[in-house]
């Protein structure tokens, strides 16, 4: 054990848009980065993209992570990233992970989202993908 | 820094939010933001919330901002839960149950990791509550980590500490022991709805009817929060207890003793940090070594260490 120093951390927000309500992979991608050092904001499920930006601008995160299962990505997506734009937040690191067909990756990209981690994914992975984007 | 401190100032969430963290990790700027916004500070009524884990903080937090809300009130909640000694991550989960906020814009939420802090709140959390009360909210609720028997530093953060209780932890030798339940200003027996609430609350008040018989006997109230009973009567006693720091003149001398603290505490984390550019690693290392070894004892080591601000 030691005593954390006074350095800024990465803050990651987890969060589950839309209505379906399974967050296990939220919460192992949660686990992951709170391993990795990361301070890691979950918010929850059924979460709209109003709520899910402004719980992003007002924890002031680095990276918002967003997992989805119902196939509504290409519906909520789009909405998030609008209302992180409305509320300045477009500097923020975009990742997405759950059932997401390989064909919506360029739409995606398009939106901005840096990478899209699907089933089977190494959670260090993930970890080293934050660590790489986040300049701190 | 002073463009970041005049949008907070005219309301801006967005840059409350940043400042909050320069000011949590402790950099220069964060520090020079604090001594413009300092001045500010010292309008809100302070709440800090506090008890076990899984006794209810989160949801009566949000349950008592939505009280407030109805009053007309602004709140700020800032909102603690613990680092892992071993990676210094953190999982900040209490915004969960506090979703019926979530777009309110009267209502800021903050999650803060404990950094290492002991106590149940972070290094910095007088920092950011005085930011949060330089930006206007009426009150700050300031939520712990989930507290045992001996995290008290939530008394000298916040003006009026709310201590969370649940039927069916422990009998009265419990509450008679020393520590928490001391600082409590208001008891709120939560998860009212649970069996043994009610001879929880007796409980409670006998004890304090044990205190000298000219000190201020803390109401004790039942709450069931995720159902949001019993917060008009929570708000109600807060605000009796305000009155009752200004009425006796304890408010002045609460500040006083809080103000004491932070400039100790500062002073204490700047000598630390002055020692540390003193001495090289190496040189720590070494000492520690010997302590490891028990050729050295540890006082004597630190003394080394301190010496080494006047070489």
């Amino acid at each position: 054990m030691t005593t954390p120093t006074a350095v800024a951390k990465i803050r990651v927000l987890i969060a589950k848009p839309g209505l379906d309500g399974h967050d296990r992979g939220a919460k192992v991608v949660a686990r992951a980065l709170r391993d990795g050092g990361c301070e890691v904001i979950y918010t929850g499920i059924r979460q709209t993209p109003e709520m899910i930006a402004e719980a992003a601008l007002q924890e002031d995160v680095d990276v918002v992570g967003l997992s989805i299962l119902s196939g509504a990505h290409l519906e909520l997506f789009p909405r998030i990233v609008d209302e992180l734009k409305k509320r300045g937040m477009d500097d923020v690191l975009l990742f997405c992970g759950g059932i997401i067909p390989e064909e919506d990756t360029t739409a995606l990209d398009r939106l901005g989202f840096r990478a899209i981690f699907r089933p089977g994914t190494n959670t260090k992975d993930i970890v080293k993908f934050v660590y790489d984007h986040v300049k701190k | 820094m002073e463009e970041l401190v005049q949008r907070l100032l005219a309301g801006d969430r967005r840059a409350l939010a940043r400042v909050i963290s320069r000011v949590e990790n402790e950099t220069a700027e964060g520090r020079d933001c604090l001594r413009a916004l300092f001045s500010y500070s010292g309008r809100a009524h302070t709440v800090g919330i506090t008890g076990g884990a899984g006794s209810g903080k989160s949801t009566l937090a949000g349950a008592l901002a939505a009280e407030y809300r109805r009053r007309r009130h602004t709140v700020g909640i800032v909102a603690v839960d613990p680092s892992s000694p071993f990676s210094h991550g953190a999982i900040l989960g209490d915004r969960i149950r506090m979703q019926d906020l979530a777009l309110d814009p009267g209502v800021y939420v903050r999650s803060m990791a404990s950094r290492g802090a002991l106590g149940g709140l972070a290094p910095t959390i007088d920092d950011v509550v005085a930011v949060m009360d330089a930006f206007g909210f009426d009150y700050v609720i300031i939520e712990t980590v989930g507290a045992g028997q001996d995290e008290v530093e939530i008394a000298g953060t916040a003006l009026t500490t709310v201590l969370v209780n649940n039927p069916g932890t422990g009998d009265d030798i419990q509450a008679m022991k020393a520590g928490i339940l001391e600082i409590a200003d208001v008891l709120v027996v939560n998860k009212a709805d649970h069996p043994g609430a009610d001879m929880l609350v007796s409980q409670l008040q006998a004890l304090l009817t044990l205190a000298p018989a000219n000190s201020r006997r803390p109401p004790v109230l039942k709450t069931n929060a995720v159902r949001g009973e019993g917060l008009g009567a929570l708000a109600d006693a807060i605000d009796e207890h305000r009155e009752y720091l200004e009425t006796s003149g304890k408010l002045a001398r609460q500040r006083e003793i809080d103000a004491r603290h932070q400039v100790l505490t500062a002073a204490r984390a700047i000598l630390l940090e002055r020692v540390r550019r003193a001495t090289s690693e190496a040189e720590i290392e070494a000492l520690v070594s010997r302590v490891a070894a028990r050729e050295l004892d540890p006082h004597s080591a630190a003394e080394t260490l301190a010496d080494s601000l006047y070489s």
